[in-house]
């Protein structure tokens, strides 16, 4: 390249990056799985779903133009990390809504807190992200470890499956999951005797389920998501482990049991902030979504619409993007629309609304393609995430 | 129950099983590329690409077309065989002689195209496919059910490693291949058709990883990534094997699965990392692999 041409280019690149500053648009940056494990839970239909939100909030806010930038942390919490930073320091944004992978969103909340900007977390569950790691700037909207294992622990040790063993993901997330549905148990009469670790993204679970299968528990406790459940469910039906030992799903997507099938996946008691079929609402919202992505939603990808509207909800009745008055005004808000009725937001950043506790359908029982659950009982917000002083978080004193 | 090391006999007999079935997938898909290798100096990094289309046809066949899993057992990797035979004929016979390097970057570019392609038509869930009705069943051997599926898996892998190995070693064919590999005009000169030949190896390094993608269908989720997942693994294997060395990537295959097996009861995080210990040690001691010849 000649000296003029470079400096033409060094012009452009620059003034772009100027453009870029000028905040004329409202921006919401995703960071989750794009490609990985996690990917079709939430992901590029995640994205769909926010296009939607904005679509249906009329494409602009205070008069400026909604912009949504999508990035892939592969389930890395370093990679997480600097784009949440690249994008709060160099690209304006206003708003992050953090995906999948509880490690990457513990990595990303105290960025976000730096910069004084809402984290809207959807994706990750583990618990102490509005627990001891809490910030002023996070808000964990769709669900967490608490509910997800107060609600499934408590209604498998109901039917019986008193003692445990549990198959846990190698990180933060897994852990969490496997530390909550174990007080569940032990609160509730049962006995944990044992647990395995697999590391995120194994294909190959029959050795676990061998060690399962040797610990003689009567249930086998999932803390694991995504392809990981997929897989685990898959091979202990193959290795006769469901002949004697319960199933219990402790994070379990409607993908998971849409790739699983129901034959291998019917009788699981799952808990859910959100089915499709759930009423007249939340159908015609995923309906519309079914038209684009060929899939029904899962609660992930319905929250994270959920999530978008309300912040965008909240910057117009703040008037301003500033994120402490934002928050302030997420803080004062009731949510209702197709994702959950009367919600709230504890002083942690912990969203509280109701909890499902389904179970999955026998083949017989499916009356449509994805009609997979049965209700089996609606767990009311303050039950499902358990009292505030369980969680540790210094916002809620 | 007796115990060793602290941990139930029996328990450990179901991991040294389950061993010998995870090693005879890697030593079959480590196969194809030590073949790949060791007649062509070829770095194929399309093979995990490949053993996902492999996985994938079988899935689409018994969709689209219902044709069961034996059909698919036949049609996938001669599908796969063929896809491999264009990308020799088209693309990585213009990159002979040329630095490895370009033919691993060609086809690691492809593994990227292909993989792209599948996951925008169905995405990275995964979908299921279950056994043949045949092999659906449960064997109780006392100590732990086995699925008939992965009894019947291991042998086919075990059977296509043996007779890989026949093929190579002791038949002319075999031979005019080592020849190949030593001095192409040479062999030439003999009126053999060695391009012929070349793309026909290929082609059947291919087919090995489609075969091993229609065997592991019924077993993991067959999703467009399945292949990126594993294809680190075997080149470790191939490494620790000898690069090259079709004896030496069967053993180390078995072996590995073997030694995975293992850690997962001990100390299962170690499980995912043990490999690439082991490469790191063997090639410590020996340069060229357990398998391996000295250039």
């Amino acid at each position: 390249m000649k000296p003029k041409q470079l400096i033409l280019a060094l012009a452009l690149t620059l003034g772009a990056a100027t453009l870029a500053h000028a905040g004329d648009s409202v921006k919401i940056g995703y960071i989750t799985d794009l490609s990985g494990v996690y990917s079709a839970v939430d992901g590029p239909g995640g994205e769909a779903a926010i296009k939607m939100a904005i679509h249906d909030f009329g494409g602009s806010v205070l008069g400026r133009k909604i912009e949504l930038m999508d990035f892939d942390h592969q389930n890395k919490a370093d990679l997480a990390a600097a784009k949440a930073k690249e994008y709060l320091s160099q690209d304006g944004v206003d708003m992050l809504l953090g995906g999948t992978n509880s490690a990457t969103a513990l990595a990303m909340a105290p960025i976000a807190a730096q910069y004084k900007k809402p984290f809207i977390v959807v994706g990750a569950g583990a618990s102490s992200i509005v627990g001891k790691q809490c910030t002023p700037y996070t808000v964990m909207y769709a669900y967490n470890t608490t509910a997800l294992a107060r609600g499934t622990a408590s209604a498998v040790i109901k039917h019986g499956g008193k003692s445990w063993y549990f198959l846990t993901a190698d990180y933060a997330f897994g852990k969490s999951l496997e530390d909550e549905a174990a007080k569940v148990v032990n609160a509730d009469g049962g006995k944990v005797v044992g647990q395995v670790l697999a590391p995120l993204g194994a294909s190959d679970f029959s050795s676990y389920m061998l060690q399962a299968q040797a610990s003689k528990a009567q249930v086998l406790g999932l803390a694991n998501a995504g392809g990981d459940a997929d897989n685990a469910i898959k091979q202990a039906n193959q290795f006769g482990v469901t002949k004697s030992m319960k199933l219990a799903g402790l994070l379990l997507f409607l993908t998971d049991i849409h790739s699983v099938g129901l034959p291998a996946a019917q009788g699981l008691y799952l808990t859910t902030p959100w089915y499709w079929n759930q009423n007249a609402q939340s159908r015609a919202w995923a309906e519309r979504y079914f038209k684009q992505m060929k899939a029904m939603p899962t609660f992930l990808q319905a929250g994270d619409y959920s999530a978008v509207m309300s912040y965008l909800k909240a910057v117009k009745a703040a008037g301003t993007t500033d994120g402490t008055k934002v928050m302030a005004e997420m803080r004062k808000m009731k949510v209702n629309d197709m994702y959950m009725h009367g919600g709230s937001m504890r002083p942690s950043g912990l969203m509280i609304h109701d909890m499902y506790l389904m179970q999955v359908k026998t083949p017989a029982e499916s009356k449509e393609p994805w009609d997979y659950y049965k209700l089996v009982q609606t767990i009311p917000g303050n039950e499902a995430f358990g009292p505030a002083a369980a969680y540790g978080c210094s916002l809620e004193k | 129950m007796t115990e060793l090391f602290g941990v139930p006999v029996a328990l450990l007999l179901g991991q040294l099983l389950l061993g010998l079935v995870n090693g005879a997938f890697y030593a079959m898909l480590s196969l194809g590329l030590a073949v790949i290798f060791g007649l062509m100096d070829e770095v194929n990094f399309a093979h995990g690409a490949f053993f996902m289309m492999g996985a994938m046809f079988t899935w689409m066949g018994g969709q689209y077309f219902h044709l069961n899993f034996w059909w698919m057992l036949l049609l996938a990797p001669l599908l796969v065989g063929l896809v491999g035979m264009l990308v020799e004929r088209l693309m990585l016979r213009r990159l002979r002689g040329m630095d490895p390097i370009y033919g691993l970057l060609l086809t690691f570019g492809l593994t990227l195209l292909i993989e792209g392609v599948f996951r925008s038509f169905y995405g990275v869930a995964g979908e299921p496919y279950s056994p043949p009705d045949l092999l659906g069943g449960t064997l109780d051997l006392g100590f732990m059910y086995l699925p008939l599926y992965y009894v019947f898996a291991m042998l086919a892998s075990l059977l296509v490693c043996l007779g890989t190995w026949l093929l190579i070693e002791r038949t002319k064919l075999g031979a005019y291949l080592r020849a190949g590999t030593e001095n192409p005009s040479l062999v030439q000169a003999f009126g053999i058709n060695f391009p012929l030949l070349v793309m026909l190896t290929f082609a059947f390094g291919s087919a090995l990883a489609g075969l091993a993608g229609v065997l592991a269908a019924p077993i993991i989720q067959v999703s467009p990534l399945m292949g990126s997942n594993l294809i680190i693994v075997v080149f470790a294997i191939v490494v620790i094997g000898g690069m090259g060395s079709v004896m030496g990537a069967i053993v180390s295959g078995l072996a590995l699965g073997v030694i995975e097996g293992l850690a997962k009861v001990f100390y299962s995080p170690i499980s995912t990392t043990v490999v690439f210990i082991l490469m790191a040690v063997v090639l410590t001691v020996r340069p060229a692999g357990l398998f391996g010849k000295e250039k």
